[in-house]
């Protein structure tokens, strides 16, 4: 009976969820089987498999996993040493990294555009100490490089988080029974942080597949993601039905990786995500 | 020693990567050049002449009140929402989340058209609806930073407290309110932040007339950033940054209490 | 405490929110315009005069307003876009026909730029012109030689690899190889559409991005030697760096003519025709062109200038440049379909 009543507590938000979430989506599945005079129609959803669609759906993929990867070999010795530190506030860290997002995206990623260029600041920095200078400016590699600049924060605190939640006592416990650091490392520490792991991956990984911006922005046009695809097929060729097809075809994949990832862990939904 | 020589240096090499665009910002925005690319020597004026700008200000304005409204609005939803998830069965919790999730999985472009597309059938694009949007974007996050903290002994003492006569709302207040705190403060933390960067939503669902400071410049990406946006976005940064800090250091004693549990 | 006050700040934002949404009364104008193509200044000037409250929107290409037109979402009451939009929308009935004697002030404008707007607006109905240019190379004299870019041909050579910066839009990008192969570009030829695209492809390893307006800043940067860009945008970047020339190749090229219509979801075409007219008028026209620094069709603008501002081909092309120009058409949307197609297939290879 108590129970039922705090239960009652989420109703405001199922019925938000349907009227905000549930209906658009089906909205957008409506467009993506239809044509534009209203028939039923395929071709929207297959249109993943032409060349030029399915290139971009590859690419994005391989991106976002290069994106994923680095994130997590950047942000699990930072959070180790983060850990280390023994920093009283773990709110004080959180805002360390959502801090910079208080300065607008768009802005942020403009800034790297100009350190990054050509005659930049960061090749002009190298040069005046003889290095050649760098051009990964306009490349696949740029795009990589903004996506793990923005996406950072969403792999450490997890990791960090899941870190902080391990008690000394059962390292010490296992200290004591004469387990070195590597032992401490994989049997411990590793399997308690796999959770804050999971989110991390799935934080970074799903924004990483779905983002258009940073490919416009770092990859100087050349760079076509399944993202950008949507994107012009809404804003520049004013074809909704192909944007809404391929927009299913991208949540099946994001879907898809989730239940994949999720199958590979016991419980996930208690996993604080910051 | 070398070991945390070699860990100093990599926490700085973060810092620099997550910081150095924000540097580059913040001095633009001193620059006395309508070029991002020139320097034109060191000036104050586009702090001033920000200020006097009625359209740059109406956006400040605007994104403030979405910014904090949303947030606020979201939070309580969210809280209530994870409340009641938290005393659902398996199969409601996890169809409750999956629902949840779906926000977070989309492209922000497919959320703000299908938003759009809602809208336009029922009502008239307006602040109302940008407001319903940043609401519907942002519960989620307030949700997954809740949930977490509800999952533990404050349910059996909540239950306890329930046997032993307390009304339901001290029950809350004393027991589950204590534990869910931190994860409200930082869902409501990071739905602001969410609120405060979204670009796409924004644009699809906002009426005539209506800026706030990213669909403002997006507008000018191309064209070239008044440098005003730089003033006003290093003030923004330099309140969130004391803000921030003031928190931390008020909430000190808050982290032994926070510990014990 | 906290507890009292988002309730509180809830309710508050609410009945913000519903009053704000009955907005739009009998006495406002809601207008669609570029991003930065009109001095924020001229608003607030026109809203003090006439006390016609502005409720102003931006786009930055003319597809992406397109797409927020014929989404409904907003009933817009002054929209002003690029010839072949227009042109479309024309087309498509969605412009009311403007009624040229409630706007006095037409007069100030040049009817050389009506006569060019018969190319989207044939019987001059429609549309006012509002700026115009042409579309050329921006190229640092440092690196390249004028009589290279008298030719399309000097974006394909390699020794600039690298170097060069094409337009990030579909129309413009075909444009130039359409241009070098003799072809119009207008044209719906498969064969000719697909020796550009062929063209393009071969040229993608060369090319250091593909931007839009951002161009200029990398040029001004010096960190290409050649860019695509609209006149315009040239003009702005030799300001702030004089290394900076601008040609349009003897090929010929496009010339733009963006221009104010009223859709046919105006509400009040009187307060429209306030405003057009009021954009004519001599302080205005000339507040904007120091904003925009695009060409004006305004006569009493150019008048008013000096002679070396007057003599610049680069703000203001000469007529045997213009002559030389042809400008974009709306394409049927098979054709559309085809151009964004072969678009997707350049940028993905």
């Amino acid at each position: 009976m108590r129970k039922l009543k705090r239960q009652l507590c989420a109703g405001p938000y199922i019925v938000w969820i349907i009227g905000f979430t549930v209906l658009p989506i089906l909205m957008i599945l409506y467009y993506a089987f239809t044509t534009p005079d209203n028939r039923f129609t395929m071709e929207n959803i297959l249109s993943i498999a032409e060349p030029i669609h399915f290139k971009a759906l590859l690419l994005s993929l391989r991106l976002a996993l290069e994106c994923t990867v680095l994130c997590l070999l950047l942000s699990y010795p930072l959070a180790m040493i983060l850990n280390g530190l023994k920093i009283k506030k773990q709110s004080f860290i959180v805002f360390i990294f959502v801090l910079p997002m208080w300065m607008n995206f768009m802005l942020r990623i403009l800034a790297w555009q100009m350190l990054l260029s050509n005659n930049g600041i960061i090749n002009s920095i190298l040069q005046t100490f003889g290095f050649s200078g760098i051009s990964i400016l306009n490349t696949p590699a740029a795009v990589v490089f903004g996506m793990v600049y923005d996406f950072l924060p969403f792999m450490i605190l997890p990791i960090y988080n899941s870190l902080v939640r391990i008690r000394t006592e059962v390292i010490e416990a296992a200290r004591d029974l004469g387990a070195n650091d590597i032992i401490v490392f994989f049997r411990i520490i590793l399997p308690l942080t796999m959770s804050g792991v999971i989110s991390g991956i799935i934080m970074v990984f799903v924004p990483a597949l779905t983002s258009f911006v940073i490919s416009d922005l770092l990859g100087g046009g050349k760079v076509l993601l399944i993202g950008n695809v949507i994107e012009q097929s809404f804003m520049q060729g004013m074809n909704w039905n192909l944007g809404s097809g391929l927009s299913i075809v991208l949540m099946v994949f994001v879907i898809a990786s989730m239940a994949f990832m999720n199958s590979h862990t016991k419980e996930t939904e208690g996993t604080a995500v910051w | 020693m070398v070991k945390k020589g070699i860990q100093r240096f990599y926490l700085i090499v973060i810092f620099l990567f997550l910081y150095l665009p924000i540097a580059v910002l913040v001095v633009l925005s001193f620059n006395n050049s309508k070029s991002r690319v020139n320097w034109g020597g060191f000036t104050f004026d586009w702090y001033i002449s920000l200020f006097q700008s009625r359209s740059i200000m109406n956006a400040f304005y605007t994104t403030i009140f979405i910014t904090l409204t949303s947030a606020a609005i979201a939070t309580v939803l969210g809280t209530l929402a994870a409340i009641g998830i938290s005393a659902m069965r398996r199969r409601g919790k996890a169809v409750m989340l999956g629902a949840t999730n779906i926000p977070l999985l989309n492209a922000d472009i497919v959320t703000g058209i299908s938003l759009m597309l809602l809208f336009v059938k029922f009502t008239r694009l307006g602040m109302s609806t940008v407001l319903l949007a940043h609401i519907t974007f942002n519960i989620p996050y307030v949700i997954l930073n809740v949930l977490p903290k509800l999952n533990g002994l404050s349910q059996n003492t909540y239950e306890a407290a329930l046997d032993l006569g307390a009304t339901p709302l001290y029950a809350f207040y004393k027991i589950v309110w204590p534990d869910i705190r931190p994860g409200v403060f930082s869902g409501f933390l990071m739905a602001m932040t969410m609120s405060l960067d979204d670009f796409s939503i924004t644009y699809f669902t906002k009426g005539a007339g209506i800026h706030t400071l990213s669909t403002m410049i997006y507008t000018e990406l191309r064209k070239g950033i008044k440098p005003e946006m730089y003033a006003l976005s290093t003030i923004l940064f330099l309140i969130a940054l004391i803000l921030l800090l003031i928190m931390n250091y008020r909430s000190r004693e808050d982290t032994v209490t926070e510990r014990r549990s | 405490m906290k507890r009292k006050i988002l309730p509180a700040l809830a309710a508050a934002s609410l009945i913000a929110a519903l009053s704000g949404c009955s907005g739009g009364s009998d006495n406002s104008l809601v207008v669609l315009n570029y991003g930065k193509y009109l001095d924020p200044d001229a608003i607030e000037m026109f809203e003090e005069e006439t006390g016609i409250k502005i409720e102003y929107e931006e786009y930055e290409s003319p597809e992406e307003m397109y797409t927020k037109y014929k989404a409904g979402s907003i009933d817009y009451d002054l929209a002003c876009t690029s010839d072949y939009m227009v042109q479309k929308l024309i087309e498509e009935g969605e412009v009311l026909e403007m009624n040229y004697d409630n706007i006095p002030g037409i007069k100030n404008l040049d009817q050389t730029y009506f006569e060019f707007s018969k190319a989207f607006d044939p019987e001059n109905k429609y549309s006012m012109p509002y700026f115009f240019g042409t579309v050329g190379i921006l190229y640092n004299t440092k690196m390249v030689d004028a009589f290279e870019v008298n030719t399309w041909d000097v974006l394909w050579d390699e020794k600039y690899s690298g170097q060069i910066i094409m337009e990030n839009s579909v129309r413009d990008s075909f444009m130039v190889p359409l241009k070098k192969l003799g072809y119009s570009l207008n044209t719906t030829n498969e064969q000719e559409l697909q020796e550009a695209l062929d063209l393009l492809t071969k040229q993608k390893p060369l090319v250091y991005a593909y931007l839009v307006d951002e161009s200029s800043d990398e040029m001004v940067a010096g960190n290409a030697a050649m860019a695509l860009v609209y006149s315009g945008e040239a003009a702005a970047a030799k300001i702030y760096n004089e290394d900076l020339d601008y040609s349009v190749p003897d090929e010929g090229s496009n010339m733009w003519i963006d221009s104010w219509f009223i859709p046919k979801t105006c509400k009040n075409t009187e307060n429209a025709e306030k405003f057009l007219d009021f954009l004519c008028r001599k302080d205005i026209a000339m507040k904007n062109f120091e904003y925009v620094y695009y060409a004006t069709p305004n006569k009493e603008v150019y008048n008013a200038l000096d002679e070396e501002t007057q003599n610049d081909p680069t703000i203001f092309p000469p007529r045997e440049i213009l002559d030389n120009c042809e400008v974009l058409s709306s394409l049927d949307s098979d054709s559309v379909d085809l151009y964004n197609d072969l678009w997707k297939k350049l940028k993905s290879d």
